[in-house]
C-alpha cells in the first residue's frame, strides 16, 4: 500500500528539500516506486536539486486546476526509472492550491506509487498545512540548534491536530531527521545534544545527516546526494534513513570527526 | 589522557546545556498555550458577556491581549464603552 510522507520543519533552510530528494532517490535506489512532490509554490527548488528544471512543463497547480493531467506533469528521473517528480508552480498566487485539489492529486498518486514524498514549504501557513494534510507519516527535519527545534515542536503540534489522520483520531507516525550536524561543533559542546533533542521532541530518530560539502556539490550538479556520490557520509546517512523508513532496523551511526593526527587535533581545527 | 580531559572540560563549558534548558522552559510554556487553543478568544467572549449585562457594548471594541514577559505575563483587557456609561456608574454607587 502506498505511503504518503511529508518532509516538514517549520523553519526554512534546515534541509527539507535536500532530504526529500535524497530520501526519495534512496528509496527508489532500493527498488521502490517513488514520486517527490514540491509544495513550495512560488519558490520551487526541488526540480533544481533533482536536475529536472529544464523539463518542467506542467506543475502541481495546473493539475489541481484541471489544466493538465497528472501524467503530463509528472517528470521521470533521468537516472532512476522508478523515481518521479511533480514540480511546484512558480505562480505568486498561493491560493491557487485548494484542499480538494490536493486531496484528489494525492489520492491519484497513491494508486501509482509506493511512496509519495511531499516537500513542505517553510512556515506554518497554508502551504505547510496543505503539504501535511493528507500524509500518513512525517519526517520532521531539524538542525541541532534552538530555533529549529522550537519550530519543529510547533510543527509536531500541527501534525497532531491539523491533518486528516489526526482528525480521524489516528496517530500520525513521526520521525525526526537531524541534518547539518556539525561534528566539530558537537565535540566542543556547542550544539544541542542529540539525546536532548529527542527527549524534548519525544519523537523517534530517523537519522543524523552530517554537515558536508558533498551536499553542496550534489546540488550544484542537480543530483540527489545519494545518487551523486553514494559513498559520501551524507549519502550513507540518507540511505540508512530510507531503509528505516521501509521498516528495516539499521544501527544508528553518530557522525564523528574525520580522524586527524594529534597535531591537527591541537592546532588544525582553528586554522580550518 | 590530557586530550580526554580537555574534551571533558570543553563539554562542560559548552553552550549546549544552556540551549537545552532554555528550550525546555520555552516549550513547556508554548505547549500549554497550544492545548488551550483559544484562551484569549474564550476570555474575550466571557468578558463581553459579563460587561454586556450592564452596558450596551460594541463587541468589536473589546480587545484582549497577552504579553509574555521574562518572569510574568500580562493580560491586557481593553473595553471601549459608549459615553454616558460613567454617569450611570456614579448614580448606581
Ligand atoms: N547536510 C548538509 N550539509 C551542508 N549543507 C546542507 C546540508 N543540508 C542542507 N544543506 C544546505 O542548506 C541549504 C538549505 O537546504 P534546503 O534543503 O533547501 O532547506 P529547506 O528546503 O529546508 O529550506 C542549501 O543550501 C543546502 O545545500
Ligand atoms: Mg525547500
Amino acid at each position: 500500500m502506498a505511503k504518503v510522507l511529508v518532509v516538514t520543519s517549520g523553519k526554512g533552510g534546515v534541509g527539507k528539500t535536500t532530504s526529500t530528494a535524497a530520501l526519495g532517490a534512496a528509496l527508489a535506489q532500493q527498488g521502490e516506486k517513488v514520486v517527490v512532490v514540491d509544495f513550495d509554490v512560488g519558490l520551487r527548488n526541488l526540480d533544481l536539486i533533482m536536475g529536472a528544471e529544464r523539463r518542467v512543463v506542467f506543475d502541481l497547480i495546473n493539475v489541481a486546476q484541471g489544466v493538465a493531467k497528472l501524467s503530463q506533469a509528472l517528470i521521470r528521473d533521468k537516472r532512476l526509472e522508478n523515481l518521479w517528480l511533480l514540480p511546484a508552480s512558480q505562480t505568486r498566487d498561493k491560493d491557487a492550491l485548494t484542499d480538494e485539489g490536493i486531496r484528489d492529486i494525492i489520492a491519484e498518486l497513491r494508486t501509482r506509487f509506493d511512496w509519495v514524498i511531499c516537500d513542505s514549504p517553510a512556515g506554518i501557513e497554508r502551504g505547510a498545512t496543505l503539504a501535511m494534510r493528507y500524509a500518513d507519516e512525517a519526517v520532521i527535519v531539524t538542525n541541532p540548534e534552538v530555533s529549529s527545534v522550537r519550530d519543529a515542536d510547533r510543527i509536531i503540534g500541527m501534525l497532531d491536530s491539523k491533518t486528516v489522520k489526526a482528525e480521524q483520531g489516528e496517530q500520525m507516525k513521526k520521525h525526526v531527521l537531524i541534518t547539518r550536524y556539525d561534528t566539530s561543533r558537537a565535540s566542543r559542546g556547542e550544539m544541542l545534544n542529540i539525546d536532548d533533542i529527542l527527549e524534548i521532541l519525544a519523537v523517534p530518530l530517523l537519522g543524523i545527516i552530517p554537515e558536508s560539502q558533498d551536499v553542496l556539490k550534489a546540488s550544484n550538479v542537480g543530483s540527489p546526494v545519494t545518487l551523486n556520490d553514494a559513498t559520501s557520509m551524507p549519502a550513507r546517512a540518507y540511505m540508512d534513513a530510507a531503509r528505516r523508513l521501509s521498516g528495516e532496523t539499521v544501527t544508528m551511526v553518530v557522525p564523528t570527526e574525520q580522524r586527524k593526527g594529534f597535531m591537527d587535533r591541537l592546532f588544525g581545527r582553528r586554522a580550518a | 589522557m590530557s586530550m580526554n580531559l580537555l574534551r571533558l572540560l570543553r563539554r562542560r563549558t559548552g553552550s549546549a546545556p544552556v540551549a537545552r534548558e532554555r528550550l525546555q522552559i520555552l516549550l513547556a510554556h508554548e505547549r500549554g498555550l497550544r492545548s488551550q487553543p483559544d484562551l484569549l478568544g474564550i476570555l474575550r467572549e466571557e468578558i463581553l458577556a459579563v460587561v454586556s449585562r450592564h452596558v450596551v457594548l460594541d463587541p468589536e471594541k473589546v480587545v484582549v491581549r497577552m504579553d509574555r514577559g521574562e518572569s510574568v505575563s500580562t493580560l491586557e483587557v481593553d473595553i471601549e464603552v459608549p459615553n454616558g456609561f460613567d454617569k450611570k456608574m456614579a448614580i448606581a454607587s
